[in-house]
Order: structure tokens, then sequence, then C-alpha cells
């Protein structure tokens, strides 16, 4: 049921142009709280239309980073800009995010993906319909009636990733999507995630999976103790990372 | 002399045929108590939902305030409104007072505290879980408290159910501003202290057993919403 093809994409995102949104461009950014300075000085220009991979040891600065590039917190130094935008609130509207931990309203699984597009300014008649289409997108229209908070782990994550589709994003932001679910979630996840991206959706996902990373991703953005130690087309970071700390990380090694 | 049992199987006649006089009482307990706890529900969820979302200076004082005067003594509630309604008071010229509607003013003084102490806590507890998604999602602070309050829904009935306990058991603040005045303002709790003390033991009694009804009622309610909410993992 996740192979046919994607009803989602409407004629308005048919002609959804990346060059828009991109280049995502990171100028000096830091961010430094209490526990010291976790993003140091990260200078990072994404053009690639593909899926980007944020990758790293715990506690490297992954999702901050991603954090910071969504807006939702500000940095201590540095700028964001969108297709040479400072980033700004509205742009969240254009944008969307799946947490690690499922973030699920105490309603029916239909109403969360409802409540969001009302969020975005989706009229009430549009809205059953759509939430409807995303369900079916993600193989959970049987459970449209179904309080989201009684799924299964799976099911619950690839809810929070139909609700972020639905909302018809340029930008899909994602942290450890898949941490703590079962390998046929995984791949659903995945599948949805390569579905959207070639819808044109901009992905940029954290992940700390080298196997994920490794099927998803087009482009690799290490990370450690929040610098940046590289960014690379995924094939060649694969092949030969640069850095002993990737190349560690890629085969496997514990890096601290 | 007083022969409990006789003014046990006195006060279970009045119930059993609906003596006119209990019946009235605890209409006007009960029309008094609900009005208060609907105001109290309107004002308490407001006040509880704004204090878990929005930022201003006094939001610490306020939250603080509130929890105090949910310990607040009926009859300092009860004070208060009096002075507040008295000929001499502020609100002198509405004449209230010893009316079912200055024992409502008094009671949504004592109920509201609760409800949005309550309120306040599911809120918060909802928000700490929410508030990066509803950022994320682009929720305006109002839309935000609007939500929290919609997903405690299960909790909040709880706190109007224990407002309304609050209500219905209170005798100080109905004393002082209703006066107890036969067919006006006797609600349960000050007819059961004035038939106590003219030895009308069994009226008092059959109120006795029907606010302990009352209670367990709400509690069994109570029971029954956890029950519901964690079926639906919406606890």
């Amino acid at each position: 049921m996740l192979d046919k093809p994607t009803s989602l994409a409407t004629s308005a995102n048919g002609a959804r142009s990346v060059h828009g949104i991109l280049p995502l461009e990171l100028r000096g950014l830091s961010f430094e709280s209490r526990a010291g300075r976790l993003i140091d000085q990260i200078d990072l220009v994404i053009e690639d239309p593909g899926i980007s991979v944020i990758m790293g040891p715990n506690g490297a600065g992954k999702s901050l980073l991603l954090r910071l590039m969504h807006g939702l917190i500000a940095p201590s130094a540095g700028q964001i800009r969108w297709a040479g935008v400072p980033i700004k609130g509205e742009m969240r509207q254009r944008q969307a995010m799946v947490f690690q931990k499922p973030v699920l309203l105490r309603r029916t699984a239909a109403a969360n993906i409802a409540y969001a597009l009302g969020l975005r300014g989706v009229a009430r008649s549009e809205r059953r319909s759509r939430a409807h289409q995303a369900l079916q997108l993600a193989g959970l229209e049987s459970r449209a009636s179904t309080p989201a908070r009684v799924l299964s782990g799976g099911e619950q994550q690839r809810l929070c990733l139909a609700r972020a589709l639905s909302l018809d994003p340029d930008v899909l932001f994602l942290d450890e999507p898949t941490a703590s679910l079962d390998p046929a979630s995984t791949l659903a996840i995945e599948r949805l995630l390569v579905d959207a991206r070639s819808r044109g959706i901009k992905v940029i996902a954290v992940t700390h999976d080298v196997g994920q990373a490794r099927r998803l991703a087009q482009e690799i953005v290490f990370l450690h103790h929040g610098k940046l130690i590289e960014h690379q087309p995924a094939s060649r970071f694969f092949r030969e990372p640069k850095s002993d700390v990737a190349r560690a990380f890629v085969e496997g090694g514990l890096v601290v | 002399m007083l022969d409990l049992s006789d003014a046990f199987d006195a006060a279970l006649r009045l119930i059993a045929g609906l003596d006119p006089q209990l019946v009235e009482i605890i209409l006007l307990s009960l029309q008094v108590t609900l009005s208060a706890v609907a105001i109290a529900a309107l004002i308490g969820f407001t006040l509880g939902g704004m204090l878990a979302v929005y930022r201003f200076p006094g939001r610490g004082f306020l939250a603080a305030l509130l929890n105090a005067l949910m310990g607040l003594p009926p009859v300092v509630a009860g004070l208060a409104v009096y002075l507040l309604l008295s000929n001499a008071g502020p609100l002198g010229v509405l004449q209230l007072l010893y009316t079912p509607q200055a024992m409502i003013i008094a009671q949504v003084i004592l109920v509201t505290p609760i409800v949005a102490a309550l309120a306040r806590q599911t809120c918060e507890d909802l928000l700490e879980e929410y508030r990066e998604q509803l950022r994320s999602l682009g929720a305006s602070p109002s839309a935000i408290v609007m939500t929290l309050l919609w997903d405690g829904r299960y909790r909040l009935v709880t706190a109007i159910l224990a407002g309304f306990g609050r209500g219905i058991a209170e005798v100080g603040a109905v004393m002082i501003v209703g006066g107890n005045i036969d067919h006006v303002t006797r609600t349960m709790t000050t007819a059961i202290a004035l038939e106590t003390s003219k030895g009308n033991i069994s009226l008092a009694l059959a109120l006795g057993m029907i606010l302990l009804a009352i209670a367990l009622t709400i509690n069994v309610a109570l029971m029954g919403i956890r029950r519901i909410a964690s079926h639906f993992a919406y606890a």
C-alpha cells in the first residue's frame, strides 16, 4: 500500500521548485547554553535538493542544529538564511518537523492531522479529505478514528510523518525518526521520505544509524562536539571519509 | 429523649417521600453550587490556561496566590463577600446580601482557585510535552491555550468535580452571605447546622445522607472518568 503513486502531491506542488527554498546557508552559527558551546561556529551551505542527513555521535549537536534550522530556537551567534532570506517565524509555515519521540494530541489519528491543517489555515471543509489522503499515504487509513496515543510506536511515528506531509511543506525536518522502531516501521518511514524527496520536498534528517544514512542520504553533514567536521556527497563520504572521527563512526567504532 | 434509630427512620421517610421542604433545600443547594461551578470553570480555565502559556510579570505571584486561595477558609470568603455586599460596602447598592446570588458569588470565590490551579497544572504538564511540536506547527499562544484545555479535558472534568465538592459541602460562606433564610437561602449545609441545633435531627440526618450520596457519586464519577481517559491513553 505504500508503493502506490502518491496522491498528496497536488498540482500546486507539482510545480514545486527547490530554488525557492535553497540554498540554506548557515554562517558562523553558534549556540551556547549553561552547558557550554553546543554548536560551535558552523558554516554550512546546503544546496542539494536531495535528502541531507546530519550524522554524528551522541551529543554532537545534531538535534540542536536541526532546531536552529527550523527556527525553534534562536542561535547565540551567526546567521541562518533560506534562499538568501534571514530566518523568520513565518518560514515555519512552509516547513514541518517530525520529532524523535512522537508528539500526538489526545485525539483520533485523523483529528491530529486535521488539527495541524487547521493551524495552517486550511479550510474546515478541506481538512477531512486531506487528512484522509495523508493517512492513506502512510498506510494508516484503517486507524483514522483510533485515538492516536493507543497506536503502536511505529504507527505513531508514521502518523507524525503523515501529519507533517499533509501540510505539504517545502522542507521536512526529522530528528531520529526511527530511533526506537522495528524494521518494518523503519522501512515504511524511509519509503515515505524517499517519496517525499521525489515530490520535491527538501528533507533534512538527523540519524546516528549509519545504515539508514547509507540508504537515504544524498549528502552527509557530519558533526562532532558541535563542530562541522564534514559535508560531502553521501557516496564520497562513505567511500572515503576525510576525518578520523567520521571514519571511525562509519566503520562502526565507538566515537565519543 | 433522642432516639437515634427513630431519627434515622424519619430521615429515610423524608427522603423516600420526597419531603417538599427537603427537596426545596436540595434544589437550592444544587442551583447555587452548579451556578458557581459554571462561572468558576469559565474563569478558572481561562486563567489556568493563560498562566500556563503566557509569560508576563506577576505570573509567578498569581500562580502562588491561586494555590494559597485553594485553602481559603469558607468563612473568610463569606466575610469578604459580606463586606463587599453589605449596605456600607462598595457593591451595597446591588442589594444582593441574603440572596442566592450572594451565595453564588461567595462560592465562585471558593471554587475558582481550585479549578484554575488544577487547569494550570494540567496545561503546564501538557505544554511540556507539546511545546516544540505546537511551535513547529505554528500555533499562536491563544491557539495553544485552546489546544491544551481541550486535550486536558478529562483532567479538567475532574477539576470541576473537585470544585463542586468544595462548593456543595461548605457551610461558612453561604451561612454568612445567605443568612439561612427559610425558602430563600437555606442550603443543605446551613439547614443541617440549624436543624441540629434545634434538635430536629431527622431533617439534618436526611440532608447529611444526601450530601454523602453526592460525595460518593462524585468519587464514582471521578473513577469512571480516569478509567475512560486511560483507556484512550488520554490521561
